[in-house]
């Protein structure tokens, strides 16, 4: 090992703080294809990482192998220093939205209780710590009028509060975001983010935010890992959002145009597997 | 028709000596019943109680013919449907197929069994639709048993199985595991399944291990308060159900399965504009 390989690990262990995820050398199959491979990244506390990608890329097969409910062809991903097992009490979850039935019996505070304790035996008798805490939240996210209403009955945007509020209750080390603004208007998208970047601010938790529009969290993002046709590239948006970088990972000619500090990529409508992708 | 052998309160303080038992059965059972019962709702599984049910009557039905303990048939029965469902009906729509497949098997070998029983025909009756006569000594330790067993371990996993129930994808990502739960739920579901078969009768479990929670969730969508509700409408029915039928010379069923149903219809008409309590 040369000096300045083992510079570069010691600068690692003593400089940075241990990586909140790292995955390694992963890849994911299913059947035959590929959906990616040989992916490598290191994602420390505090980290916003914004992975982008168009449908069917492997966005949120990538959550779904860092939740353990992928099995990898090969490498590994490790949560917090622990091999990634069926879930994690580091990781704070916001799955995608879908429509919840209006007659199940679940309270809004309920979604929060249950991202408190609800991995705890016993019965649901919360203490006064448990309601301060989800007071606490109901602070953070402008609940407290909702809180009592099935949460069949919130709206979208209500119930993604909600859902970030579930999320970071526990104060987890890494928050895990998939799609959080699908089907929010601007208003509410920015919102949304804004809650989750404070308490990444807040608690140095690593955010990882799967989504098909870089734009409203733009600001926010410190890496981008963006994800094409079985290929990716990670690096600061500067790096990654360029028409030559985004060119050779889609193997077509692809034109990022920044337009009013916003960023929309064209051209890869031409491609094979993607035939919609436009940004706006 | 003649009335008091419907309603007949005569000599009513002699008789309820006799039919302690009974009301000992019946309040754990209603206990058991509107606990598991939230969740049998909430799962979306109330074909699943119906098809244990049956499977649970040909467990008793053939303990009957070969001459062992009726409730350990019935137990067997109801254990065997649970883990057959467990195992190969994880997703909803297989399971309602595989219990769809169950149920008729379960009835035909109960019915075949009854047919080559040679005792009397009138407590076959009684594995479908109920007992007529007082619980026995060895069935109210059973049950005492059952029930106590249902009612702890629900206890014990009652957090991380609502949260499973309620909002899975997170539940997993948190690490609970969903799947084991759902195996203990539909064990636990058996087991209360069994008991209340030696009171209502397979063919009416609905009614203690259903609708008492159905009634509750019309009424509320607190995680405390509904288990509770659910809890006294179930006690409601088996207790004033055994009470009612007292005197009178019919099964209990009919009593437990009308107050059960009456109660249902009260919460519906009382949260029709939403959900009163909050």
């Amino acid at each position: 090992m040369s000096a300045r390989q083992e510079l570069k690990i010691l600068k690692r262990s003593v400089l940075l703080p241990p990586p909140v995820l790292s995955i390694e050398h992963a890849t994911l199959t299913y059947g035959e294809t590929t959906i990616w491979s040989d992916l490598s990244i290191d994602i420390a506390p505090g980290e916003f990482v914004a992975i982008i990608g168009t449908n069917g890329s492997g966005k949120t097969s990538l959550l779904r192998a860092i939740l353990g409910e992928e099995n990898l062809a090969s490498g590994s991903i490790t949560i917090a220093g622990k091999p990634a097992g069926h879930g994690s009490r580091d990781i704070g979850y916001i799955p995608q939205h879908r429509g919840i039935d209006p007659s199940t019996p679940m309270r809004a505070r309920d979604l929060l209780s249950l991202g408190l304790n609800g991995h705890k035996f016993g019965l649901p008798w919360g203490g006064s710590k448990e309601k301060a805490r989800v007071n606490h939240i109901l602070d953070c996210i402008e609940g407290h009028e909702l809180a009592n209403l099935p949460v069949g009955l919130l709206s979208g945007g209500q119930f993604q509060r909600f859902r970030v509020g579930q999320a970071v209750i526990a104060e987890p080390d890494l928050i895990l975001a998939d799609e959080p603004l699908s089907a929010l208007d601007l208003t509410q998208q920015s919102i949304i983010a804004d809650l989750i970047d404070q308490e990444r601010k807040d608690h140095n938790a690593a955010v990882l935010f799967v989504t098909h529009d870089v734009n409203p969290v733009l600001h926010m993002v410190d890496r981008v890992l963006y994800l094409a046709g079985g290929k990716f590239k990670i690096g600061t948006p500067d790096e990654v959002l360029r028409s030559d970088v985004l060119s050779e990972l889609y193997g077509s000619p692809i034109d990022v145009v920044r337009n009013q500090g916003r960023v929309v990529v064209v051209g890869t409508r031409d491609h094979d597997h993607h035939p919609n992708e436009v940004w706006h | 028709m003649n009335w008091s052998d419907i309603f007949n309160f005569d000599n009513y303080d002699q008789l309820l000596p006799l039919v302690t038992n009974s009301l000992i059965a019946a309040a754990l059972l209603g206990l058991a019943g509107g606990l598991i019962g939230i969740f049998v709702m909430v799962r979306d599984s109330s074909f699943a109680v119906h098809g244990i049910s049956e499977l649970s009557f040909a467990g008793a039905s053939v303990a009957l013919l070969i001459g062992v303990d009726v409730v350990a048939g019935s137990i067997v029965g109801s254990i065997v449907a649970a883990a057959v469902i467990a195992m190969l009906g994880s997703r909803a729509k297989d399971r309602n197929s595989i219990i769809a497949v169950l149920m008729p098997f379960g009835l035909g070998i109960g019915i075949l069994a009854l047919a080559m029983y040679p005792g009397r025909s009138a407590n076959k009756f009684g594995l479908l639709t109920g007992q007529i006569t007082a619980v026995d000594n060895v069935a109210i330790g059973w049950l005492v048993g059952i029930t106590s067993l249902v009612i702890v371990v629900l206890a014990v996993i009652w957090r991380p199985l609502q949260f499973a129930s309620l909002d899975t994808d997170v539940a997993r990502a948190r690490g609970v595991p969903t799947r084991t739960l759902g195996v203990v739920f539909l064990l636990l579901l058996g087991l209360a399944v069994a008991a209340s078969v030696q009171v209502v009768g397979a063919l009416l479990a609905l009614s203690l291990l259903v609708t008492p929670a159905a009634s509750a969730l019309r009424l509320t969508s607190s995680p405390r308060l509904a288990p509770l509700l659910s809890v006294i409408f179930a006690l409601t029915a088996a207790i004033g159900g055994i009470l009612l039928s007292l005197g009178g010379s019919m099964p209990i069923s009919p009593y437990v399965t009308t107050i059960s149903f009456v109660i249902y219809l009260v919460c519906r008409l009382a949260g029709r504009n939403g959900k009163v309590a909050k």
